[in-house]
């Protein structure tokens, strides 16, 4: 239903607005007072409420971290859970600002959707997760296999390809929502869960006796997980893009949420510039010079942010690998800030 | 001299005015024109302002998408569908996958709602009881629960294929649905086909010969041996002269699943069970109200003649009570085909599922998918009440009212 109410809002907004694109999300957001922010309806690690309805997650944190360089304060997000079908369309009739989901960068969404990847916040890639009882240690054990999958995702095509292309044959389960595809394989409807492999941890914590279920080995997709924002709103798209920059660039520079003010004071160029004491790159985002405090303060550097979400410091323990810096091996890599 | 009753001259111009233009004459006409018009040319303003706009934000537009590769897999399918076919094709398959759930909850629906109805109607204590519960429980429960309760608790209950229930070895059932023999058509099914074909049409023939000579002359003619031969005694004569017309392949456990034979996937039945039962909890109450509503004179009146409560009730009191019956019935078979879409929550593939779900995020043309969707469910809709009021009308005009 809420999908067809949204198709009808993209379909009024475009046939009655004159004005092409809204190129003034930042003075709407201000207007508002509020960010409002697209989020999974619930992935643990990257967007998921507690049972006060507090909402955490590397995704969350992104939508905070743009709330706190915008008003000063992380609270100011109205976070709006979207299902995998539903987020472009909530994203493309401007019910949410920014759409921090999970989502998947490729081409085609990049292109024909009128959004914008803004980066990758998160580098993921498609797994399989099975029972231990089953037996099998490889996914090219699975032919003839019954495989749950959430619909509307990459997740979708990039199995097709997979057994396609490895000659097997399979049967396929599509849900609307995540909690219903690991509902159904948990009742035993399919022999394999499959979703990106950061998904199969999180939703294995969720199963009766996680340890009873492994995650395959073996990675079939290249799956960069990043926000993505409305086209032909460049200054908006350079605050998202530069938000995640910001903290990358903060944890490189090894500035954490405890130590931001006292590294603010060194008489470093380098700390100066990033820190807003020389020049005004803040301003020239539209935004202040402290823009870095702002989001440091909020939410820590990508690092903390990484761990206490998805990594050491959580459930999840998930290693850093491909998400560590360029520095130590890994792909998350910012341009500098000058 | 006679002479002949002049015709009125025909007076098409008026005709036309009274029927466009009602009281308000030629003016009327031109104001109707003119609002035509505006409507039109507000449509017009809306679909091409809509292009630009959507052009303007890079966002796709227009059909093109449908001779696009689908590249993802639909579980069940009434038509041959892999990966590298359309998203066109995909939309056949979601409306076929729609229409069969569909029909087969009708029939359903329609059969266990006059059966609940005649248990609450009978004089029977504990049948009425009965068929009381069943509407005030399954009326008063949510569609999607039930769905969900149907598939959840249908599920937990099966065992996984590898310890599936065998039928004598032919059929089994498990968590993966019922896996039954798959027919598999020989030399000999052509003319099996041909010569049942023809046993069908002379059986009606002779049905329809004998109630002509009942109701036109009062002759009873007893047909059913004459049937008999020609529905079973043909057919079996036939398999002697050509063989066997089918032979079965049987389901073989291999690897996780079954090859072979053809299943029947627990989603569709969930959601057939869940459609057809809650359903006809409301036909239930239609029935009944269409039976009550006949004067029980009728019913006494038959008793009289010395038929049965079922003789009386098939060919006295159901014909009166269709009448009342049928407009709120054809509510219910829509409510039924719409109903479907709540397939999505169980997996099943139906048109929401993989056309306006899956197809809709892969290709992001929510505008043209969602237009065709609703598009195709007034088109069911229309063509069920349309098939509906044919069979009212039908009903009126054979008891001459």
């Amino acid at each position: 239903m809420k999908r067809v109410t949204l198709a009808l809002t993209l379909a009024l907004a475009a046939g009655l607005t004159t004005q092409a694109a809204d190129a003034q999300t930042l003075k709407t957001v201000k207007d508002r007072g509020m960010l409002s922010c697209g989020v999974s309806q619930g992935l643990p690690g990257f967007s998921s409420p507690d049972d006060k309805g507090n909402w955490t997650g590397i995704d969350v944190d992104i939508c905070r971290a743009i709330a706190a360089t915008i008003f000063n304060d992380p609270t100011k997000v109205k976070f709006v859970p979207t299902s995998a079908k539903d987020r472009f369309t909530a994203l493309q009739s401007g019910e949410i600002d920014v759409l921090s989901r999970n989502t998947t960068w490729t081409i085609s969404r990049d292109t024909s959707l009128g959004a914008n990847f803004t980066g990758v916040t998160y580098y993921d890639g498609q797994g399989f997760l099975v029972k231990k009882s089953l037996k099998v240690n490889s996914a090219l054990e699975l032919n003839s296999a019954s495989v749950c999958v959430q619909t509307g995702t990459t997740t979708e095509q990039n199995l097709a390809d997979y057994f396609k292309a490895n000659n097997m044959k399979y049967e396929v389960i599509a849900f609307g929502t995540n909690d219903e595809t690991v509902k159904a394989y948990e009742a035993g409807r399919c022999d394999v869960f499959t979703t990106d492999q950061s998904g199969l941890y999180a939703n294995r914590l969720k199963l009766a006796n996680p340890g009873d279920h492994m995650v395959l080995p073996e990675i079939i997709s290249k799956e960069p997980l990043g926000p993505m924002v409305r086209h032909g709103d460049d200054q908006w798209f350079d605050i998202v893009k530069w938000t995640l920059f910001a903290m990358v660039t903060a944890e490189e520079l090894g500035v954490t949420s405890k130590n931001v003010d006292e590294k603010a004071k060194i008489e470093n160029p380098e700390l100066k510039r990033v820190l807003g004491n020389d020049g005004n790159f803040g301003e020239q985002l539209g935004l202040t010079k402290d823009w870095v405090i702002r989001i440091v303060k909020a939410v820590g550097n990508y690092g903390e942010v990484f761990d206490r979400n998805v990594g050491a410091g959580s459930p999840l323990g998930i290693a850093r690998g491909l998400n560590n810096l360029w520095n130590k091996g890994g792909l998350q890599y910012a341009p500098p800030i000058r | 001299m006679s002479t002949e009753a002049r015709q009125p001259p025909a007076q098409i111009a008026l005709k036309i005015r009274r029927i466009l233009g009602g009281k308000a004459g030629w003016n009327g006409i031109a104001v109707q024109f003119v609002f035509a018009a505006i409507l039109g040319w507000i449509g017009y303003e809306i679909v091409s302002n809509a292009r630009a706009n959507l052009e303007n934000q890079h966002i796709a537009a227009g059909f093109g998408f449908l001779r696009n590769n689908a590249g993802f897999d639909v579980n069940q399918t009434l038509i041959s569908y892999t990966g590298s076919d359309t998203f066109l094709r995909v939309f056949v398959v979601g409306l076929l996958n729609t229409v069969v759930v569909s029909v087969v909850g009708i029939v359903f629906a329609t059969l266990i709602g006059f059966i609940v109805a005649l248990c609450r109607l009978s004089p029977n204590w504990l049948l009425s009881r009965i068929g009381e519960l069943y509407v005030e429980v399954i009326r008063n429960l949510p569609l999607l629960f039930q769905i969900l309760f149907w598939y959840l608790a249908v599920l937990a209950a099966l065992p996984n294929p590898r310890q599936s229930i065998s039928l004598f070895g032919l059929a089994f059932v498990s968590n993966r649905g019922l896996v039954v023999p798959r027919p598999v058509g020989e030399s000999g099914f052509e003319a099996f086909l041909a010569v049942l074909g023809f046993g069908i049409v002379a059986a009606l023939a002779l049905r329809y010969h004998a109630r002509r000579a009942l109701f036109q002359r009062g002759h009873m003619i007893r047909i059913w041996p004459y049937v008999l031969g020609l529905l079973i005694g043909l057919p079996l004569v036939t398999m002697l002269v050509f063989g066997l017309p089918v032979t079965f392949e049987l389901p073989q456990l291999k690897g996780f699943n079954f090859a072979g034979g053809s299943r029947i996937i627990p989603e569709f039945v969930a959601l057939t069970l869940a459609l057809s039962t809650y359903t006809a909890a409301f036909i239930a109450e239609i029935v009944r109200a269409g039976i009550l509503s006949v004067h029980s004179g009728q019913m006494e009146a038959g008793a009289s003649l010395g038929l049965s409560r079922g003789t009386t009730l098939r060919l006295i009191v159901v014909p009166q009570a269709m009448r009342v019956i049928v407009p709120p019935l054809t509510n219910q078979y829509l409510n039924l085909t719409k109903n479907s879409s709540l397939a999505v929550a169980i997996g099943y593939p139906d048109l929401v599922s993989v056309f306006a779900g899956t197809s809709l995020s892969q290709t992001g043309q929510a505008i043209e998918i969602i237009a065709m969707t609703m598009g195709v469910y007034l088109l069911i809709s229309l063509l069920t009440s349309a098939a509906m009021s044919i069979y009212g009308w039908r009903i009126s005009r054979s008891l001459g009212a």
